[in-house]
């Protein structure tokens, strides 16, 4: 009883502090990722972007967000206040909730003790990151249904039936890439694809990444898949009707589910914190996690410019089209994908 | 050249084209490249990529103005002569002249031992143009018998008030040669 009873306090006080570190690191990074969003969109289309605010417009992100607190806060008669305040805060919550699992590096030494650079390497990873994304749905279809609009009550229609749609077809892409690493445990599919001989996931699952990848814009409500939000065709979209912070938690939690994706798309067929061509065990524990966690952070910066670049270069797709890809595509081409996997390893690797 | 009749049929009517800038919109069905979209969508980045480098047009205006042709019509100056007098003798031809009615002044007469500030024996006591009624067509620089009105190649700057825009003598009347020739050779635009 006694030993049931014990708490650690050290690994209460180190994951304590690598929560804060966390929480606060990707609500920074999303921060900055609305600046980077309008700068990509400015040079991409011959302009500057925002300058105005200090050297490069780098204070913008703290001007905008002190615009939107200062914004009179809005709550419609006819709505239903307690939802209506609650859906921001789901999809703020859900989005900052997936970070937990992600390995941000391998593990730091401090005085003798090893920190993992993870918060919790639950052995069901993976599934925890779904489980929570679907969560994050409830928030765009709460918020939507709350406002009593009907733009709104709309755009969390489609917000919702595509997040299913297009979970599906990566919850089967990923079917065949856990059949090759036999794990759903995020620090052991890093460690994996680090081993030597041992080549990044992309190299033996290409298509699956291809389908990973198209579905996690969706999931985002990123263009071309940006219907819950369609600023031409439902005003704004499922967040119509909120005003001030509440908007801006639904504008921040896109863009942190934007960092999270492109986290675990580096986990999963990137290597995670692997830098290639370098054998991390030579190097002393903590530079070594230091590096993994540059090499980490490099690959999430890429994916969220592919985010933008796709999102400037790209028209969105008609409501019944991205059905059509979702279902018709997607979803055969996974399964396809998942029954060769199968059919290789049980012929060729069969142990 | 191209002959006339090698060029597409385009309708019933038989319109001709003039030119051969047009395109010819085809509905083919996707082939199975264009069906699967990636490549194009590929192919699109690739195109907004090169946009990167591309000079951008950008004026960044408070810090650098667009180039104004010699010829811009831009915001009134009322001018002096030589020795610094108005040059204004508050006839109101450039107010007649006004197709937007945009000018009004007051004339008063001329003291003994004002010879210095007016070169006339009448001049205008208030002289007011509404900038927000200005079309800027320089018709008053046109009628004005004096060389009194001229306007300048700078614009009416922004401002939050209606008032603010009816610009009076201080605002208009350039600075005294004479007393003041720094900031007249400003006003002028001369450069050192």
């Amino acid at each position: 009883m006694t030993t049931l009873l014990a708490i650690d306090w050290a690994l209460f006080t180190e994951k304590l502090i690598l929560i804060v570190i966390i929480v606060f690191a990707s609500l920074g990074i999303a921060l900055y990722m609305t600046y980077g969003e309008r700068k990509v969109a400015g040079i991409l289309q011959d302009r500057p972007g925002p300058n105005r605010a200090g050297p490069f417009g780098i204070f913008q992100p703290f001007a905008d967000g002190l615009k939107l607190i200062m914004k009179e806060e809005i709550i419609p008669n006819t709505s239903n206040k307690a939802l209506f305040v609650l859906g921001p805060g789901l999809a703020m919550t859900a989005a900052l909730m997936t970070c937990a699992v992600v390995p941000w590096g391998d593990h730091l030494e401090i005085f003798g003790r090893k920190v993992a650079l993870q918060i919790a390497d639950i052995n069901v990873g993976i599934l925890y990151v779904f489980a929570v994304v679907s969560v994050g749905v409830y928030g765009i279809m709460i918020g939507g249904w709350a406002s009593n609009n009907k733009f709104s009550l709309l755009a969390a229609l489609r917000g919702a039936s595509q997040a299913i749609s297009y979970e599906l077809a990566m919850g089967l892409s990923l079917i065949a890439v856990l059949m090759t690493t036999g794990t759903l445990q995020l620090g052991e599919i890093v460690k994996q694809q680090m081993a030597p001989g041992h080549l990044w996931n992309i190299a033996y699952q290409p298509l699956a990444f291809i389908i990973f990848l198209v579905c996690a814009f969706a999931e985002c409500n990123r263009t071309p898949f940006d219907l819950p939000e369609a600023e031409s065709e439902l005003n704004q979209g499922y967040h119509q009707e909120y005003s001030s912070m509440k908007l801006g938690f639904y504008l921040f939690s896109e863009y942190i589910n934007m960092f999270i994706s492109s986290a675990i798309m580096s986990t999963l067929f990137f290597g995670g914190y692997d830098v290639p061509f370098l054998n991390e065990s030579l190097l002393s524990p903590n530079v070594a996690a230091l590096v993994g966690i540059i090499a980490l952070m490099a690959k999430i910066v890429f994916f969220i410019f592919l985010f933008m670049w796709v999102r400037w270069t790209v028209p969105r797709f008609r409501y019944d089209q991205l059905m059509n890809l979702g279902w018709k595509k997607l979803v055969p081409l996974a399964l396809a994908n998942m029954l060769i996997t199968g059919a290789v390893i049980l012929l060729w690797f069969n142990k | 050249m191209q002959t006339l009749k090698s060029s597409p049929p385009s309708g019933d009517r038989g319109m001709q084209a003039l030119t051969n800038r047009s395109k010819i919109l085809e509905r083919k069905p996707m082939t199975f490249l264009e069906s699967i979209y990636l490549w194009n969508i590929l192919k699109g980045m690739m195109i907004t990529f090169s946009h990167i480098f591309k000079k951008q047009p950008t004026i960044h205006y408070p810090e650098q103005t667009r180039p104004f042709s010699p010829v811009f019509r831009g915001l009134h100056v009322l001018n002096r002569d030589e020795e610094g007098r108005e040059r204004c003798t508050a006839c109101g031809l450039c107010a007649v002249a006004c197709p937007a009615e945009a000018i009004t002044m007051e004339a008063a007469e001329r003291l003994p031992g004002e010879e210095n500030l007016y070169r006339e024996e009448k001049y205008a006591a208030r002289y007011e143009i509404n900038m927000l009624r200005c079309i800027f067509c320089g018709l008053c620089e046109e009628a004005c018998p004096k060389d009194a009105i001229y306007l300048s190649e700078t614009f009416t700057p922004a401002s939050f008030t209606r008032e603010s825009f009816i610009y009076g003598k201080k605002d208009l009347l350039i600075p005294d040669p004479v007393t003041k020739p720094a900031e007249f050779a400003a006003a002028k635009g001369i450069k050192n």
